[in-house]
């Protein structure tokens, strides 16, 4: 590489009339070419834009934070306004939701609409924990898609187990009942408990009859009609279960229902009225009874105040 | 280095030098006003061309209806699942520049390209206001004053004019362009119908009025792609040096030694040049093929009275030819090569395709999403639930009910969410509106003697029994069949 340029100023490239910056290697020179000074312009244009973004707008970093900036615009702050302005743009369909009877809901399309849309909503954050994403539930936890209700299935019942929970501890209103744990309290022998096994798995056609069985139906008679029925048709107003169909909360088989019988369950639902507003629980409400096993109304309105 | 290099101090940017085209006439004029008017009478008349679609669909002829997501060309209705047929004519467009590249060269940007049309609308505008080229480069060479300054406001006015006809019609696209008119000027449009007349206003203006050839030059990628898909064939604009070389004006020639070229030099080549070029430094990325230097230089040679097309259409091989003495090719010869067939056949078969499926596409359809969370729910009395999500597409403009009915699933019956679950039955009918979809959760319920994993068919067969039915493969879901369950049963 040479470096002979001993001249002040430009060069001239002959062949093109363009300038030279001066620079050579080996021979291969550089021209100075000019850049159009629209282009100039434009580069000074948006260094003006980046000094006036940096006096407005959190631009510089500290050692603990970004300067502020003159506006006081923040990422939290954006997003503090977003979310408000959401809430303000629901706040008319709350409104309305609030101000309808849940039974009504179902005569304005959009309004059950956006009550189901808004219960989906409010049960991905508080109910999926235990009643699963598609509100299929699992052993002990309640299927919601189905059509069998424990403690009953029409849009006010819901709504009620909803704000009071199940057996939920500090709520005078909570659904509850206990059933005994035949087995282990010594209500019943280990045998005795198989025979009740035996029966309930005759009832729900789950096997045929025989002298077990038949020494269970007495046991039933005594011990479990009370609440389960006569039958095992079950009992919504003490949330026991139908023991015919083909819905096991702990499991149909001999060894599950051993188990339950032996031990009892009771499972737990939070009180829901102390956490989320009545605007929520009713969207909730309205959203559990959408998902395809909802019960219409009773036509006697009797159905929570029995126990 | 070499040491006669003569010492400047050149400025570390440059200014853009003025471009004063002359008023020139001649085929090529003629041609580019032509296609000029038909551009902007396209561009500026589309929107108010009326369509009648009867009273469920707009009545403009070509309407990007973002809102509801369809695009409307006169009896092309596409919804936004056919944009292929979008992506189809661009496909087209882009093979289209391949072909009309590779057999007439840049011939978009000589005269269809928006930017030489509104470049050649605000240079009109130039010579109506300010005169020709040599007013126009006194006018630009004087010092402000108060005469300058109000013809400046006056032409740049004008401009301004232009550009906001030019940016406010984009918008007529895009809503019924009656309607929008009105909302426009009583302020009841929407904000960006504003923003995008301002926007557009904006660049018609700078860029037709001031940028013109620089976004050809520095901004504009096309005439570099379009420079690598011209090849020994394509016609360009030639200046033909082996005729007009060594060039000179009738005086020198009278005293020149030795025979003297074709060019006298008049310089009329570059005073026509919208992009400020010379053409006879040989082809070059500022060219963009508009040919007003071969009306400058035909008429020339006629004043002298010499052949015209010293500059002219001419291919690389030609040109060879030429220079050989051997006679140019036929035009169609030319024409019909390997390569510009090849283009033609894919340009033609993708149309075709398109065609085909826009005659064959339907108007009627119905999709179908299986609920997987859960998969199938049990009911109490041992039968199986499935939910489905139905989409039923009505593309026509005329409302239509469809029977929903079950294929290979026995015992099954239906009920949707407007239902109470004791109404299911076998068959449901969906009234879906005119152009527009349905959307329906559908419970299947199937009784236990039949509730096992099992495929089927949905089909929605429309009452008026008119074209087809569509149908879609789907699965029933259920738990599996427990062993002492089979023992019962």
């Amino acid at each position: 590489m040479t470096h002979d340029k001993t001249h002040v100023g430009k060069v001239i490239d002959q062949a093109t009339g363009t300038a030279k910056v001066g620079h050579e290697w080996d021979g291969i020179e550089e021209l100075d070419t000019p850049l159009p000074r629209w282009w100039l312009w434009t580069f000074y244009a948006t260094i003006a834009f980046a000094l006036v973004y940096v006096v407005l707008y959190p631009a510089i970093p500290m050692f603990h934070s970004a300067s502020t900036g003159t506006l006081g615009w923040t990422s939290r702050g954006a997003l503090a306004g977003d979310l408000d302005h959401e809430k303000a743009e629901h706040q008319a369909v709350r409104n309305a939701i609030a101000a309808t009877p849940i039974e009504a809901l179902a005569a304005n399309p959009a309004l059950q609409r956006a009550a189901i849309e808004g219960g989906h909503a409010a049960f991905k954050v508080n109910c999926v924990q235990c009643h699963g994403s598609g509100a299929a539930g699992a052993k002990g936890y309640p299927n919601l898609n189905d059509d069998d209700w424990l403690w009953g299935g029409d849009l006010s019942a819901i709504q009620q187990t909803l704000v009071n929970g199940i057996r939920y501890p500090g709520n005078d209103a909570t659904r509850a009942s206990q059933m005994p744990s035949f087995g282990r309290d010594g209500i019943l022998t280990a045998p005795q408990v198989q025979d009740v096994v035996r029966f309930v798995r005759v009832i729900s056609k789950q096997e045929p009859a025989g002298a077990a069985s038949a020494r269970g139906a007495v046991l039933f008679a005594n011990n479990c009609a009370v609440c389960h029925g006569a039958g095992g048709e079950g009992n919504r107003s003490v949330g026991a279960p139908k023991l015919t169909d083909r819905i096991w909360l702990y499991g149909g088989d001999r060894a599950a229902l051993t188990e339950t019988v032996t031990y009892a369950h009771g499972g737990v639902m939070p009180a829901w009225g102390g956490r989320l507003d009545p605007v929520t629980i009713k969207m909730l409400a309205v959203y559990v009874h959408s998902l395809g096993g909802g019960e219409a109304a009773p036509a006697a309105p009797a159905s929570g105040a029995a126990q | 280095m070499n040491a006669i290099d003569p010492i400047v101090s050149a400025p570390l940017y440059a200014g853009r030098t003025g471009v004063f085209p002359k008023k020139i006439d001649g085929p090529f004029r003629r041609f580019k006003w032509l296609v000029m008017a038909v551009c902007l009478a396209v561009y500026w008349g589309t929107p108010w061309i009326r369509w009648d679609r009867g009273p469920h669909a707009p009545g403009q002829a070509v309407l990007i209806d973002l809102a509801h997501r369809r695009f409307y060309m006169f009896a092309i209705e596409i919804w936004p699942q056919e944009f292929y047929f979008v992506a189809g004519m661009l496909i087209m467009a882009g093979i289209g520049l391949f072909l009309v590249t590779s057999a007439v060269g840049r011939a978009w940007c000589g005269y269809a390209c928006p930017q030489t049309v509104w470049t050649d609308l605000y240079q009109h505008v130039d010579r109506l206001i300010d005169g020709d080229r040599n007013a126009q480069m006194r006018l630009n060479a004087a010092p402000w004053s108060p005469a300058k300054i109000t013809r400046r406001a006056f032409k740049w006015s004008v401009y301004l004019g232009i550009a906001f006809v030019t940016g406010g019609a984009w918008i007529f696209y895009f809503a019924d362009a009656p309607t929008l008119q009105r909302a426009f000027w009583t302020g009841t449009a929407a904000p960006v119908a504003y923003a995008s007349t301002g926007i557009l206003t904006f660049t018609t203006f700078w860029l037709g009025g001031f940028m013109r050839e620089q976004v050809c030059i520095y901004m504009c990628p096309w005439p570099r792609i379009q420079t690598a898909m011209l090849d020994e064939n394509s016609l360009t604009v030639t200046y033909k040096h082996w005729r007009g070389e060594p060039r000179g004006s009738l005086k020198e020639a009278k005293n020149a030694a030795s025979p003297i070229g074709d060019c006298i030099d008049c310089q009329q080549c570059v005073a026509v040049c919208p992009t400020g070029i010379d053409i006879r430094e040989g082809p070059q990325i500022g060219c963009i093929t508009c040919a007003l230097c071969v009306d400058a230089c035909d008429k020339a040679m006629a004043s002298v009275g010499r052949a015209r097309g010293l500059i002219d259409y001419c291919t690389l091989i030609d040109a060879e030819r030429e220079i050989k003495g051997e006679p140019a090719r036929p035009v169609v010869s030319v024409l019909l090569r390997p390569r510009l067939i090849a283009y033609f056949a894919v340009w033609g078969g993708i149309g075709l395709a398109l065609l085909f499926m826009l005659g064959a596409r339907e108007r009627l359809t119905l999709s179908v999403a299986r609920e997987r969370n859960p998969e199938f729910v049990q009911l109490s009395g041992g039968a199986v639930r499935n939910a489905f999500t139905l989409a039923l597409r009505n593309m026509e403009d005329r409302p239509r009910t469809l029977r929903i009915a079950a294929e290979g699933l026995p015992g099954a019956v239906f009920y949707t969410d407007d239902m109470a679950p004791g109404a299911a039955r076998p068959t449901l009918d969906v009234a879906v509106p005119a152009d527009s979809t349905a959307k329906v959760r559908l419970y299947a319920v199937v009784p236990a003697a039949y509730a096992h994993e099992q495929d089927f068919a949905l089909i929605a067969a429309p009452l008026d029994h008119e074209g087809r039915s569509p149908r879609r493969e789907t699965h029933f879901a259920a738990p599996e069949t427990e062993h002492e369950d089979e023992e019962h049963e």
